[in-house]
Parts: structure tokens; sequence; C-alpha cells
């Protein structure tokens, strides 16, 4: 008899204990972004910090998104108090060097700082090879869904967030999502129709062989 | 005798199960999460917002009262469980700013609402939507409470019936 109710109690408890288990499962800091696939919200932020080289903007020019069609751009939000964002500087900045010439934008956003802490952030870390644009009122971040920094939007050549990364982002990742994009842009531009007869061509020949 | 202590203990387990199960759901206020939080002793350095109200709207309290009833249901991104109306981060005041302007705009406070479900998903909301899986958190507790009645009148059915027989069976044993 007493067996019995502890079994009617263990079947109560296995859900509840099942849930808890479940919870602790999960990360409650990560928060599923409900942009990727859908069209970037516009923007036109002023630079501050110019980026080196080829990539560089002067400051006090506006860069807005819309000016970036047919470019991948990568939209990284970053803070000179964020020390995660220590992480991935010098992957980031590394990578956009590696990609001068190249149809991307990369486009550092300061995150609820003052410039002149960024500027001086960017000098103690050596530099950074593309510019930064301020976020007066974080009003770009919350358009953009953000809830921390450093948090990463990769954009297709069509203005569409492809894909978001939360937390540091290594040189790994950025290639590769870069790289994707940039050949998606590529398979799907006008010259499509052409390119597309020829890899057929191609695979007939091979066929035939 | 063991049947009325066995059912005591069941309820005293049960109300631990509960008070277990409070005190998880019940979320510690305001602890910044680590990489979210920004610095709050920048005032002296805090960008000035060029925001869209003027001033009559920024003073308007019928304004300032549907912010803060909006405010109230929007999850701050950067806390634990509190409202971007009871958050003092950055972020929240921003996003707070943000309701302000839109509704000054002429938007409705659900069409603010879905402003945010928009950039941050349903998880915004503090309290979830009744539709779908959500309509659980809403309907288990009734069944609970209806569960635990039916629980209760069965139990106490079988004690008062059980009683008299436990009762006279421990005078016996009393007396040997």
């Amino acid at each position: 008899m007493n067996f019995r109710r502890a079994w009617i109690a263990a079947a109560a408890a296995a859900p509840v204990l099942g849930l808890f288990a479940w919870g602790l499962t999960r990360d409650p800091n990560d928060i599923p972004s409900p942009l990727p696939g859908r069209q970037a919200p516009a923007f036109a932020l002023p630079v501050f910090a110019p980026g080196q080289g080829a990539l560089a903007r002067p400051i006090g020019d506006t860069i807005r998104l819309a000016d970036l069609k047919g470019k991948v751009v990568v939209l990284n939000f970053w803070a000179s108090w964020c020390l995660a964002c220590r992480d991935e500087h010098a992957a980031l900045s590394q990578v956009a060097q590696s990609y001068e010439g190249q149809p991307v934008q990369f486009l550092g956003v300061l995150y609820n700082d003052v410039p002149i802490k960024g500027t001086s952030w960017i000098m103690e870390m050596g530099g950074q090879s593309y510019p930064s644009v301020d976020d007066p009122g974080a009003r770009v971040a919350i358009d953009y869904g953000l809830y921390g920094v450093p948090e990463t939007f990769f954009l297709d050549a069509n203005g569409r967030v492809a894909f978001k990364n939360t937390g540091p982002v290594t040189s790994g990742t950025v290639r590769m999502k870069v790289d994707s994009l940039i050949a998606a842009a590529q398979a799907t531009a006008p010259a499509s129709p052409a390119s597309s007869a020829a890899a057929d061509s191609a695979a007939k020949s091979g066929g035939a062989k | 005798m063991s049947g009325v202590r066995g059912a005591v203990r069941a309820l005293g387990a049960l109300a631990l199960l509960a008070s277990f199960t409070g005190a998880a759901l019940a979320q510690a206020p305001e602890l910044p999460a680590a990489p979210a939080g920004a610095p709050q002793d920048s005032g002296a350095l805090r960008v000035q917002v060029q925001g869209t109200l003027t001033d009559a709207q920024k003073n308007d309290p019928a304004l300032e009262a549907a912010t803060k009833s909006v405010a109230a249901l929007l999850r701050c991104p950067v806390c634990q469980g509190v409202s971007i109306q009871d958050s003092p981060s950055e972020l929240a005041q921003q996003m707070r700013t943000v309701v302000k302007e839109q509704l000054a705009s002429g938007k409705s406070p659900d069409e603010v609402k879905a402003y945010f479900i928009s950039k941050y998903g349903e998880w915004i909301l503090l309290e979830p939507q009744a539709h779908g899986f959500n309509i659980v958190i809403y309907a288990l507790p009734a069944f609970l409470i209806l569960a635990g009645g039916a629980f209760l009148v069965f139990i106490v059915k079988k004690w008062t019936s059980a009683a008299p027989a436990a009762v006279s069976a421990a005078r016996t044993s009393d007396d040997d």
C-alpha cells in the first residue's frame, strides 16, 4: 500500500522534476532573435572612428545601410566598457583587412558609449581597420533587438539579416559567413543566366566524356 | 492512523515542492547580465539623445501614464525579470524613450508592443501571450487547483470513513 502511494507521488513529481531538469539545460541569457531572415532595419549613422587604408571613411561622414546595397555587411556592436569585445577585436580587424577590395563592408557600431572613449579604446587595441559609427540613444541597437555587446549581424547583399552572432566572433566564423554570403550574392547577380548556361554546357560536356 | 500520517506527509511534500517551484520561478530582480549591462556611473558622459519629443510632450502626464503602462509590460533585456519601467539601466531608459516617442507619434500601445516583439521576439513581453503552448501557463494553475480540490475531497472522505475503525483499533491496542 505504501509502495503504491510512493509510486503515485513519484509519478506526480516526475513531470515537475523533468521541467526543472530541462530548464537547467537552457541558457537564460540566450534569447532567440526574430531578425535573421528578415530585412535589416535601416540606419544612417555618423562615423567617429575612420578605419585604416582603403577601408577608411572620413570622421563625420554618415554611413547609410541603403547605400551599402550589393555589399555583404558585417555589423559589429561594441563598446569600450565591454570586456568580451577585446577578445574579438583583433580577429575582426584582421579579417576585414583581408577582404579589402571585395564587396564587403565591415562596420563597428558603438553601443551606449561615448565616441572619445571608443577612439581611445581603438588606439589602445592597436587600431581598427574598418570604420566605426556612433549610435546615440541606442536607437539602432534597439532596432536590431540588441541585448548586450558584442553582437555581430551578417547582412546579405540584398540587405537581409542572414545571421546573428551573440558574444565574441572568431575569424573562422566571420570568414565562413562572409565567404558564403559573397558566393550567394555572386550566384544571384544579374549575370547569372549566362553563367548558369555555361555551367549547364560544362556539365553536359562532362557527362559526354 | 498510518493513513492519516501518510496523507499529512504527502501534503507536506507537496507544499515543499510548491515552495521550491515558487522559489525557482521568482527571479532575482536586477542582476545585471555580465556582458550586457552598460555602466551605470557614466551619467556625466552619457550621450545626449536627439529625441523627437517636444517639451510639451515630455511633460504631458497622459503620455507619461501611457508610456508607463506599456513600459511595465516590456522586459528589460539586460536585467533579470524586470520591466523597462522598473529598471534603472541605460538600455531600459532608452527603450522607454522609444516607447514614449512611438506613442507620441500616434502609435497605439499594441503597435508599440508589436514593434518590440518584431525586434526581440515574444520574449520581450513579461506576460506571455495566451496562444499555442503558452496556454499551458494559464490553464495549468486552474487545473491544479481543481485537481487539488478533488484530491482533498477524496482523501477527507477516506479519513472520515477509516478514522473510527483506526481509533477503535488503536484503543484496543492501548488496552493490551
